[in-house]
């Protein structure tokens, strides 16, 4: 099987970065105006809540309902959010869910059924068409939302209903002004600071009575809404301490992704015995898969009532970790944890690039923070890597 | 199949066990009109007074065997069923019973009973599929009734039940749950343990207890380690796997790794 190259990448419209005299000065009150007008246009406003201890998106429409004066711990299989002492909304980074949650949902059902005597009518599910406005998109997350993009409705087979949750988003970014212990975008070039894919990008700077945010929009629709707000024009010391944030995150990264041609170093190590050392560890438990933001593998389940004369078909997600995603007739193909193991991380690092011509993985770090047993990506690309360099190295 | 005239006869049938399981059947208030219009409910001592007489096309069993009588009538069962489901802890992995597998039964009677010699017993406690060939094992302590009327569902239909094997992670993150584990330093079983309850306890802020039994491929080996670290020592350990799934082979081994 063959699958197509998408070779023309569409380029986000670069109206508004017309450099500092468009960036301009949002204040508290300013970003809950801009959630206001989000609302009053119509979208449907998420944003990160603070719930069960954790930074997790869900639908707002004030200020207060953001995780302000907190910030997250994180490192392999841990996360804690402990109070900053600081008056700042977006000090935490990425939590345990992704957009994904809305853009591709956990389950979805994909048509229902009825029989009536002999006849049976088959009705599909319609598209539900969402008009999303996400507040707080991280530049990762928004490289991992053009990834599921290109899988998801640019191929040859386009899912309607990623599409119609798709397709009115209104994205505002948040340039990362603090990394995480497992971020490590600046090391796949997906981060800190969001280039495109947005309508507007803030970046959060300390200000004298408060949180400022220096804004920036990128899209015509971005342009029009940031006109609306109550706002000055950024004075050049703002963007230059917004500039300086982000930069001091990228050298702050808790993580690093070994810098390598990480195709050709996995597909030339498809037998290597640290394979099998991580499957020790590795639990197949399918954290890593649902909480990454590209993963996107579905299961197709049937359902049918007692009288038989309901039955629906439905998706939900799946993962490279479990036996029945492998399973063909007479067995699984990856019954071994290492094959499983395996399995994902020369795909997302590997052989991603030979289906979507782009990396499967943005650097986001969720997989190892949730990882129950922390087990960590780039250290396992560091353990082969290592190995030929220093064959004595090699477990 | 079994949408002929003849409706398809149930029998459920109870071995050792606290008859939680087939409790559920008659739990599903909503659904038991439609249960009973698809099925000849034929033998099912809880709910009807049928005698047991002729074949059954679907039999449920509740409970483990214990009894040199429950070996021989399980083998009775098996033959007059078609297809022979077994439901709950107790009949896929012994139940909480097998607790009884790891001492001395006969040590424990005498402590136990006025009359130890009344006491007929076997020194273990078994899961039927031990003892006879079973069709389909649906797996929890209680079962799920949801998993439940989706075995009798997919039997009516002639197709496979979805009652996924893998981990209940995988459900917790499904409905969005926060890892406890990870999130809050709650040890949770969910990593090693078998879908089925949509991962209930994690829902509520608490660590699974493995209700469920053993996932397709557990590694308690290396969840142990990270329970270790969580606070948890040998005894705790030990027993954290000797629950209503004592029996069950992954359980029991890791349960042994930290203590006889
Ligand atoms: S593989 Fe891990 S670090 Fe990479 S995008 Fe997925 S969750 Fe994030
Ligand atoms: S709370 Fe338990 S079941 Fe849920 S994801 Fe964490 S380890 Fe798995």
């Amino acid at each position: 099987m063959t699958f197509p190259r998408k070779v023309v990448r569409e380029q986000p419209t670069q109206r508004g970065l017309m450099g500092s005299e468009k960036q301009a000065i949002l204040d508290a009150e300013g970003l809950q105006a801009l959630l206001t007008a989000l609302k009053a246009r119509g979208y449907r406003v998420i944003g990160p809540t603070l719930s069960d201890q954790a930074v997790i998106y869900d639908d707002i429409e004030t200020l207060d309902e953001l995780p302000r004066g907190w910030r997250d711990e994180q490192d392999g299989g841990h996360y804690r959010l402990v109070e900053s002492g600081e008056d700042r909304f977006f000090d935490f980074v990425v939590g345990p869910q992704s957009w994904k949650k809305f853009l591709h949902p956990p389950q979805q059902t994909l048509w229902r059924a009825r029989r009536e005597g002999e006849a049976v009518t088959v009705t599909p599910e319609p598209a539900e068409p969402e008009r999303f406005a996400f507040i707080g998109v991280r530049s990762c997350e928004i490289h991992a939302i053009a990834i599921q993009d290109r899988v998801l409705i640019e191929g040859p087979h386009a899912d309607p209903h990623y599409r119609a949750r798709r397709q009115d988003n209104f994205i505002v970014a948040v340039n990362c002004a603090r990394a995480a212990g497992t971020c490590f975008c600046a090391s796949m070039n997906t981060g800190p600071k969001a280039e495109s894919g947005f309508d507007l990008a803030l970046t959060e700077i300390d200000g004298p009575e408060g949180p400022l945010f220096v804004a920036e929009s990128a899209s015509a629709a971005g342009e029009d809404l940031l006109g609306e707000l109550p706002r000055r024009p950024a004075t050049p010391e703002e963007v230059a301490a917004g500039t300086a944030a982000v930069a001091a995150t990228a050298r702050s990264m808790g993580r690093e992704m070994p810098a390598e041609d990480l195709r050709d170093l996995l597909l030339r190590n498809l037998e290597h015995p640290r394979w099998e050392e991580v499957a020790e560890r590795c639990l197949t438990c399918a954290n890593c898969t649902m909480v990454c933001p590209t993963c996107f593998c579905t299961s197709v389940e049937d359902a049918s009532d007692l009288t038989g004369q309901e039955t629906s078909r439905s998706r939900r997600w799946d993962s490279c970790f479990t036996l029945d995603y492998s399973y063909i007739h007479g067995g699984s193909v990856r019954s071994s944890t290492q094959s499983r193991y395996r399995q994902w991380m020369t795909h997302k690092l590997a052989t991603w690039h030979d289906q979507f011509d782009s990396s499967g993985c943005v650097g986001c770090g969720r997989c190892i923070t949730w990882c129950p047993v922390g087990i960590d990506i780039t250290e396992e690309v560091r353990a082969i890597r290592d190995s030929e360099r220093d064959p004595v190295s090699e477990s | 199949m079994a949408r002929g005239e003849k409706k398809p006869r149930l029998a459920v049938w109870k071995f050792a066990s606290c008859d939680g399981c087939q409790l559920s059947l008659l739990d599903c208030e909503d659904e038991l009109l439609a249960v009973a219009g698809a099925l000849d409910v034929a033998y099912f001592p809880e709910a009807t007074r049928a005698e047991i007489s002729g074949t059954y096309d679907l039999s449920l069993v509740e409970g483990s065997v214990t009894t040199a009588h429950d070996a021989e009538r399980i083998q009775e069962v098996r033959r007059r069923s078609k297809f022979l489901v077994t439901i709950g802890a107790c009949a896929t992995a012994g139940g909480i019973q097998a607790l009884r597998n790891f001492a001395d039964v006969k040590e424990y009677t005498s402590v136990v009973y006025a009359r130890p010699d009344y006491i007929e017993t076997l020194a273990t406690s078994t899961p039927i599929a031990e003892h006879v060939a079973v069709d389909f094992e649906l797996r929890g302590c209680p079962i799920s009734k949801r998993q439940l009327l989706e075995v009798v569902s997919a039997y009516l239909a002639g197709r496979r039940p979805v009652t996924p094997p893998h981990s209940t992670c995988i459900e917790c993150k499904l409905k969005g749950n926060v890892c406890v584990m990870v999130a809050h330093g709650t040890p949770c079983l969910g990593p090693a343990t078998h879908a089925g309850c949509g991962a209930l306890c994690p829902s509520y802020d608490r660590g699974c207890y493995g209700c469920f039994g053993p996932m397709e491929s557990p590694n308690a080996v290396s969840l142990s380690r990270r329970l270790q670290d969580l606070g948890m020592d040998a005894a705790a350990l030990k027993r954290v796997y000797r629950s209503f799934n004592a029996g069950a082979s992954a359980f029991r081994k890791e349960s042994e790794r930290h203590g006889k």
